[in-house]
């Protein structure tokens, strides 16, 4: 059992890529399909909120803003894929039919360009936050708010550039993805699998990371920053890479948002959409790897089935989740499992030593 | 100089109002250590309270000066609930507060938004305001100047409630050291309430100021409390001075950029500054010692 014990994660890993990649395809309805692998991309953010949040105690209240640098990445990739070669957006022709594309839309007409800004530019803009803002020890409250500050920002920009990012309306009526008919029903399904498949190998790497010496130090961190400068570490340094590694991965699902779901408008990007990324993490619970998974599949199962016919209570009940669950259970609903997990090894232990 | 007086005068109408959004902020965040997400919904209810009074008072003339007493009220009584179902659980996890009251606000708006029509409600000015100011040849509306005189008031009123009153000694005792102020004789627990009532409540009076200038629905909360936070962030938390200041700088800052670029670039370059700001001070504009924040 103890030998054991340290491999839990990665069996219940194991276990959870069996359910979703290829259970959920052979079980669930098209319909389904496309709804989890939504979920799914909100689960992505989730485990790199986790990382940060959970692990390194920064509360990311505009993770929004990643979620859309990536979506927005790959929605003018697909606008212009859609549009073909040297054409002008539909959207933009309706503006003003006369200007040019503006200049950055330009190099994401490369498939590879777009991959790779879908991972730089949240590194790129992450870095440049988290140095400011970790160098001066800025932290806590203060830390949540700027980063809610950005992503009203962000979401106020795009909301009022309509002819470069389509505004309020946003980006949608995507075609292909990557030569892909996006119609199919057998490309909806690859989609949906891309999608759990980057959830899993993110769950990887956050519990690798958290095994390492750089999850300790991450922890030690949130518990006692003042101890690791004295032991010779720049929490700085250490802040950062999880910040920008969490911010990775929320563009990531922001990208393949774009794709399963078929539309981006700031509205998913903005203030509101990065407090519900928050609220599945806090569901669930922030410091477990699990938890900030079932938490955001469950929030945005919840908000579809419950908000379709009931849209006013959705928001209510989840007003209440907050309260409720930040009142009653900080850490989680995956504490209560592991409050009833801690008596099992309690009475295993007993029989060892018996034996 | 021509140029430079609309947006200055515009500028410091603005940094009033987000001043008067942040003052109770400053002083429950301050003073107290709880990071209030619903002091916006707060807002909101006293530009509510506006409207209602107007129902009953049809003369806007008499109506608005009713409902900025009116207002205080509600949204203090509004906080003092807060403080009383949520909030007094959970004075040691102040991030946690950040939570649950974002959990307050998100049903808060959408209760507004099922009480009051979707598309907001109209708050009439009352006749003495509808005047412009003459400031070197640039009429300055009188709403704006009003603004900024009841921006003044509440800032004199919550300083000299702090500094010369007893209740205020008690508030500041208790801010810096809570264990030493009850070993004293004072309840730290009806300081808690009041000090939370009296900051809710500045929040109802900056509805009043808010609906006279902008419109007033559901989701008017959520656009002033965020540029409020930055306030009480650059001004250094619990400091009244710093604030003032720090609104005032935000304000016109926003109005300049606004006048340079657009509106919505403005917040993007506002939100920049106050970054770069905390470069230089990351503790704000002034500091002083209060118990440990998060």
């Amino acid at each position: 059992m103890t030998r054991l014990r340290p491999w839990l994660p990665l069996i219940g890993i194991g276990v959870f890529a069996v359910l979703l990649l290829v259970v959920a395809p052979s079980v669930l309805s098209m319909h389904w399909i496309n709804n989890l692998g939504k979920y799914c991309c909100y689960a992505i953010v989730a485990v790199g909120i986790g990382l940060a949040w959970g692990r390194g105690g920064m509360l990311v209240l505009g993770q929004g803003v990643f979620f859309g640098l990536g979506a927005y990445a790959m929605a003018m990739h697909l606008t212009l894929a859609s549009a073909g070669p040297d054409s002008i957006p539909v959207f933009m022709i309706l503006y003003d039919p006369l200007a040019p594309i503006p200049l950055f839309w330009e190099p994401f007409r490369s498939e590879v360009f777009t991959l790779i800004a879908i991972v730089a530019l949240p590194v790129i803009v992450a870095s440049i936050l988290g140095f400011a803002l970790f160098r001066r020890k800025v932290k806590g409250a203060y830390f949540a708010i700027l980063t809610q500050a950005l992503a009203v920002a962000l979401a106020t920009l795009v909301s009022s550039t309509i002819r470069e990012t389509g505004g309020d309306t946003g980006l949608s009526d995507f075609k292909h993805f990557f030569g892909f008919v996006l119609k199919d029903n057998a490309n909806k399904v690859m989609l949906y699998l891309i999608a759990a498949a980057i959830l899993i190998v993110c769950m990887l790497v956050v519990w690798q990371l958290n095994r390492s010496r750089f999850g300790e130090l991450l922890l030690a961190t949130r518990d006692a920053e003042d101890r690791v400068r004295f032991l010779g570490y720049d929490p700085a340094n250490i802040k950062l890479v999880a910040f920008v590694i969490s911010a990775v991965m929320a563009s990531i699902g922001g990208a393949m948002f774009v794709p399963i779901v078929g539309i981006i408008t700031p509205q998913e990007i903005g203030a509101a959409a990065s407090i519900l990324m928050i609220a599945g993490v806090a569901l669930g619970g922030r410091a477990s790897l699990f938890g900030p998974v079932l938490g955001a599949l469950a929030i945005g199962w919840g908000q579809s089935s419950i908000s379709s016919s009931w849209p006013s209570g959705w928001t209510y009940i989840l007003g209440l989740v907050f309260i409720v669950v930040i009142l009653f259970l900080p850490k989680g609903l995956s504490s209560v499992f592991s409050r009833v997990k801690g008596l099992v090894p309690r009475m295993t232990d007993v029989k060892g030593t018996a034996a | 100089m021509d140029a430079l007086l609309p947006p200055l005068l515009n500028g410091t109408a603005q940094g009033a109002l987000l001043l008067l959004a942040a003052l109770g902020l400053s002083l429950t965040f301050g003073q107290m250590g709880v990071i209030n997400m619903a002091h916006g919904e707060f807002l909101m209810a006293g530009a509510f309270v506006a409207y209602l009074t107007q129902t009953v008072i049809s003369s806007s003339d008499i109506s608005i000066p009713v409902a900025i007493p009116l207002a205080f009220l509600g949204a203090g009584l509004l906080g003092l609930l807060l403080e009383i179902g949520i909030i007094q659980w959970m004075y040691r996890r102040p991030l946690d507060t950040l939570l649950v009251t974002v959990g307050v606000s998100i049903i808060l708006q959408q209760a507004a938004l099922q009480i009051f029509p979707a598309q907001g409600v109209p708050v009439q000015a009352p006749g003495w305001l509808a005047g412009q100011l003459n400031v070197f040849g640039y009429a300055w509306p009188l709403r704006q100047v009003f603004t900024i005189l009841l921006a003044a008031v509440c800032v004199a009123a919550l300083a000299a409630w702090l500094k010369y009153t007893s209740f205020g000694r008690r508030i500041r005792a208790t801010v810096q050291n809570r264990d030493l102020a009850e070993t004293v004789g004072i309840s730290t627990r009806s300081v808690d309430r009041i000090t939370f009532f009296v900051g809710s409540g500045l929040a109802g009076v900056a509805g009043v100021a808010a609906s006279l200038i902008g419109g007033t629905n559901s989701q008017m909360g959520t656009q002033y409390i965020i540029p409020a936070f930055l306030v009480v962030v650059a001004g250094g938390i619990g400091q009244i001075k710093g604030a003032v200041i720090a609104a005032w700088v935000v304000g016109v800052a926003m109005a300049f950029f606004a006048d340079l670029t657009t509106g919505s670039m403005a917040q993007v370059l506002a939100f920049a500054l106050v970054v770069v700001f905390l470069q230089l001070r990351p503790q704000g504009l002034f500091t002083v010692r209060t118990r440990g924040l998060a």
